[in-house]
């Protein structure tokens, strides 16, 4: 049996490596969280209020976006948004072509999924395939009533017919760039940061 | 290259933690009304148990089938081998249909070893002989962490027929893996030969007396679980304790040794590997007590055991196609 690298497994597909000197920002700590309050009143606003909201972040990034698009609302309508993790692994695609990840455990709120509003959570929205497997994965959890989708950054290349409902920043790439995002709970600072391709 | 799960000692402790941690997603999944995610599409698991078992068989079943792998379940007496055939054509048949894992339970110790020469696909050792069982040791140390956390530094007690017992030289290796302390104790007859050298190395140690290391009076200090092995009536062919009745009285988990271990710490633990001999080895009051996870870790066998298929054929070491590469000679004997 090899042994899986617990380091790798435990980072998303935005962060392989540390991010390359040449890296330029696209989004500060500042438009990040501009960007988390304005997907949180389009969250209430697309809703009518928080009423059967259920926020499902995906791991790893996806979690404290949740968590903080969750805070955001509670200020805003004075109650808290039940808030959870989806753990995707064992839906993925692309299990055999990728060595062993280690799969985590999903948290899902106590008042469960059943005919409630999901928004899945995510840091990039790329090729679409992770969205894929979360949608897998919630059909085995419950059925909900509606099920949206919030991404920090679309950068598009969808390979699947998937869109984003709430975007915080749309960010056209090449295939040949990489998106960094880093998350204060995760990496001590908010950054989104773009290396790789041919400066534009 | 194929992976297999022959030894605990194949484990690292990275790995043992990872088969750990997907266990307990793996066990959500049983609380689920779906109980069935589709990570094993399209892999074919065959259970070959040439001895008999309830919990180890079907709990492997199980786990293939939520894993929506494809499971067929073998015995030696409906297959060819009640014919005759040898192990080694038994196996490199089934091998040749193209399955993704062998599990196989075996009476003669190395006989998953030896499998694991001859065949492309992943074998998982499901207990062999008097050798290993490596998922009974995962289960038990998943079943041990849920309950006590961090197993660094715990001391955990293994009692019984222990020259016989696969259970606990794999749940050895695995406590030992984690950073556990272990007391192993059995009557001098049921002491494996050459137990003496293991005892040399740290964190492990043997005693013929029970009563003085639950009462923490042994090298490693008090207990915080107990695992009673079962006396396996069918490997005793006579001469290793003079009746039952003293068994029980020197090396059984009675009524008031357990209300002694209680006494001075009431979270500790009771396993057992199951099946029980009620009376022989742990008394009905122990078994049922509110210390015994016996029922835990049948749960626990069944995400453990999803968690070794899904670390050893959910990844891109695909086997070989078939056909593709002939068995190396060398494996012939």
């Amino acid at each position: 049996m090899t042994c899986p690298d617990l380091s790798a497994s435990a980072q998303s597909s935005t962060d392989r490596s540390s991010i390359p000197d040449d890296a330029r920002d696209v989004m500060t700590e500042g438009d990040v969280s501009r960007a988390l309050r304005r997907i949180g009143h389009e969250i209430l606003e697309r809703n009518k209020g928080s009423e059967g909201l259920v926020l499902l972040g995906i791991p790893s990034r996806g979690v404290p976006l949740a968590r903080r698009l969750a805070a955001g609302i509670e200020q805003v309508e004075g109650r808290p948004v039940p808030v959870g993790e989806l753990d995707i692994t064992l839906h993925r695609d692309d299990l055999r072509r990728n060595p062993v990840r280690t799969a985590h455990r999903s948290r899902i709120p106590d008042g469960g999924i059943d005919d409630k509003v999901v928004v899945l959570v995510d840091d990039v929205l790329y090729s679409g395939r992770t969205i894929r497997a979360a949608l897998d994965a919630l059909s085995e959890l419950g059925r909900p009533r509606a099920v949206r989708l919030a991404v920090l950054v679309d950068r598009g290349h969808r390979e699947l017919p998937i869109r984003a409902d709430h975007v915080g920043k749309n960010l056209p790439t090449s295939r040949e760039e990489r998106v960094h995002v880093r998350v204060a709970e995760l990496d001590g600072l908010d950054v989104v940061r773009i290396s790789g391709g041919e400066a534009r | 290259m194929t992976r297999h799960l022959i030894s605990s000692a194949d484990l690292s402790r990275a790995e043992v933690e990872d088969i750990l941690e997907t266990a307990a997603s793996m066990h959500d999944l049983q609380r689920r009304e779906v109980k069935k995610v589709p990570t094993l599409r399209g892999r074919t698991v065959i259970n070959f148990f040439f001895e008999d078992s309830t919990r180890t068989r079907s709990s492997f079943e199980i786990a293939g089938k939520w894993m929506s792998a494809d499971t067929i379940n073998l015995s030696a007496k409906g297959s060819s081998t009640s014919k005759g055939e040898s192990l080694r054509d038994t196996a490199m048949t089934v091998d040749a249909m193209a399955v993704d894992a062998l599990v196989i339970r075996h009476n003669a110790s190395g006989a998953c070893q030896q499998v694991a020469q001859w065949v492309r696909c992943s074998v998982i050792n499901a207990g062999d002989g008097t050798h290993e069982h490596p998922t009974q040791a995962l289960l038990d140390a998943y079943t041990l962490r849920t309950r006590l956390g961090d197993l660094d530094g715990k001391h955990v007690v293994i009692v019984g027929d222990l020259t016989h017992s696969r259970v606990f030289r794999s749940n050895v290796i695995t406590l030992k893996t984690l950073g556990a302390k272990v007391t192993v104790v059995a009557p001098p007859t049921l002491m494996p030969s050459g137990i003496g050298a293991w005892s040399t190395a740290d964190g492990f140690a043997t005693s013929w007396d029970l009563d003085p290391v639950l009462d923490g009076e042994g090298e490693h200090g008090p207990v915080d679980a107990v695992m009673m092995l079962r006396v396996q009536r069918e490997r005793m062919s006579g001469g290793f304790f003079p009746t039952p009745r003293e068994y029980t009285v020197g090396y059984g988990l009675t009524r008031d040794r357990l209300d002694r271990l209680v006494a001075r710490n009431d979270g500790v633990l009771v396993l057992h590997p199951g099946p029980m001999n009620r009376g022989l080895e742990i008394a009905p009051e122990a078994a049922d007590s509110p210390q015994s996870v016996v029922l835990d870790q049948v749960s626990a066998g069944v995400a453990v055991r999803m968690a070794v298929l899904y670390h050893l054929l959910a990844g891109d070491d695909t086997p070989a196609p078939v056909a593709a590469t002939p068995v190396t000679e060398g494996a012939a004997r």
